[in-house]
């Protein structure tokens, strides 16, 4: 029910930024920026958010347990601000971690998930298929909401992940020649009318990364970052970057790094 | 085989590069060059091939190698014309001779964004995307700015042989003229057909283009 309203105010928002886009009166930036503050009361994240929330208290897998226990860095069960802290080393996993690398290893350890079971549908896809994952990480991101972006660089690991991460997006292959970097290492530039952020500056990075996840109006869906990395590389045509593999992982250090010092404002709506 | 030429004499580069204080790292870790091989372990273990997108695409030809290694910062004088001559050389002219194809079908071309991705299949058309980078002429708004205007490119530049010669190359392999410029190599890699490219130099040098109106 309460989805239904707020699908009803997605579209009449979505129309009404329409308008002033196809007579061409205003700046669309501007409009696009007026949209989006509109629908922040209203984001469909909120859905995500509650969804997830019930699944990190609820006993689930062979060991019946919740995630309630899972240490996301902060110590077991602490998941406020522990997400501005992420991707980070683990000493019980001997690895690097982003969050949803995280969440697997919580399903494996504490609900006696395989890796398989606890991989399963890791992104959703509107109103065909939903994914635990996707709100989970709705749910735990939305703890870090206000919170300053402060990812750890001291242990050798961290260091390691975010270098390799590094080199990984300036990476060209491919039949197209593309790397990360070909979109976003450069001021000011934009794809069709899509702006682009500087990635490898910090007041890029810190834009972006700080709005990760994101309700995506156009997909109806919630939208972590691992889908986020996946995505631009299907566009990049190179093959699936596999969820939580170590390059994605490398990936998301080097970006989240780079936007230490800001305040972390997602789950977030975008077109 | 060929990758593990391009690896070895990158790694030789890198220490270059290391002595000469150029590595580029925001903070300390590995050196450029065992981070470079290492990410690249880290990639060939961390994708799958999915439908068309084979894992083959992570192997690089030297002009990626060489792009990926010096990305971030400027390219030595030398590098950039040994990548300049070598992607020269490997332009193919039209068999026929003739460069203009339909400048109708280039702006088709021009406007799609699809092919290549895993999410393709090998039936779904492909385009060039020129309009994702470039602004090509007054009617088409929706266009990006990573690379330069095109509009007008004949009209400006002249009606010539020589420039049509130029377009064509440009299309087929920018990096002949632009060492790791951003642009993909649409005909040299083979993502447009002779005949396709043929369509987008028209569109970039035909008089009846609205390119050049």
């Amino acid at each position: 029910m309460g989805k239904r309203i707020l699908g009803a105010a997605v579209t009449a928002l979505a129309t009404s930024l329409a308008v002033p886009l196809a007579f061409g009166q205003a700046d669309p930036a501007k409009e696009i920026e007026k949209y989006r503050q509109a629908l922040v009361d209203g984001n469909p994240a909120e859905l995500w958010e509650a969804r997830g929330e019930d699944l990190w208290k609820k006993p689930a897998g062979p060991k019946s347990a919740s995630l309630e226990k899972c240490d996301l860095g902060l110590g077991p069960g602490v998941v406020k601000g522990a997400y501005a802290k992420l991707p980070r080393f683990f000493a019980d996993a001997d690895r690097v971690m982003d969050l949803e690398t995280r969440l697997v290893h919580c399903k494996m350890t504490l609900q006696g998930l395989t890796f398989a079971e606890a991989t399963k549908q890791p992104f959703g896809a509107g109103n065909e298929r939903k994914s635990d994952n996707d709100a989970l990480v709705a749910f735990i991101t939305a703890e870090s909401k206000g919170v300053k972006m402060d990812v750890p660089l001291a242990h050798p690991k961290e260091k390691e992940s975010y270098a390799l991460g590094e080199k990984i997006f300036y990476f060209r292959g491919g039949p197209y020649d593309f790397s990360c970097a070909t979109c976003h290492a450069t001021d000011n530039t934009r794809i069709r009318l899509q702006d682009l952020p500087n990635l490898t500056k910090q007041a890029g990075a810190q834009l972006a990364y700080t709005t990760w996840p994101a309700y995506r109006v156009s997909q109806g869906e919630l939208r972590t970052f691992q889908w986020r990395l996946n995505d631009c590389f299907r566009q990049q045509r190179f093959p699936e970057l596999q969820f939580t593999s170590d390059a994605s992982i490398a990936l998301t250090a080097f970006l989240a790094r780079n936007a230490n010092g800001a305040e972390f404002k997602a789950p977030t709506i975008k077109r | 085989m060929l990758n593990r030429n391009v690896r070895i004499a990158l790694t030789g580069t890198a220490v270059a590069v290391a002595l000469a204080g150029c590595a580029g790292s925001m903070t300390p870790g590995p050196s450029d060059a065992e981070a470079r091989a290492k990410a690249l372990e880290l990639m060939k273990a961390g994708f799958n091939e999915k439908g068309i997108a084979k894992m083959d695409r992570l192997t690089q030809d030297e002009t990626q190698a060489l792009c990926s290694q010096y990305a971030g910062g400027a390219i030595p004088k030398d590098v950039a014309a040994k990548i300049e001559q070598a992607n020269m050389a490997a332009i193919k002219p039209p068999s026929d001779g003739k460069y203009l194809g339909d400048w109708k079908r280039g702006e088709q071309i021009a406007q799609r964004g699809t092919g290549f991705q895993y999410s393709d299949t090998k039936d779904t058309p492909v385009g060039g995307n020129c309009y994702a980078c470039h602004q090509l002429t007054k009617e088409e708004i929706s266009y990006g700015t990573i690379g330069p205007s095109l509009y007008n490119f004949g009209k400006i530049r002249g009606f010539t042989p020589e420039m049509q010669q130029y377009a064509w190359g440009k299309v087929w392999n920018t990096q002949a003229y632009s060492a790791c410029s951003f642009m993909p190599r649409f005909g040299h890699a083979g993502v447009l057909t002779e005949a396709q490219v043929k369509d987008v130099v028209a569109l970039l040098m035909d008089p009846s283009s609205p390119v050049n109106k």
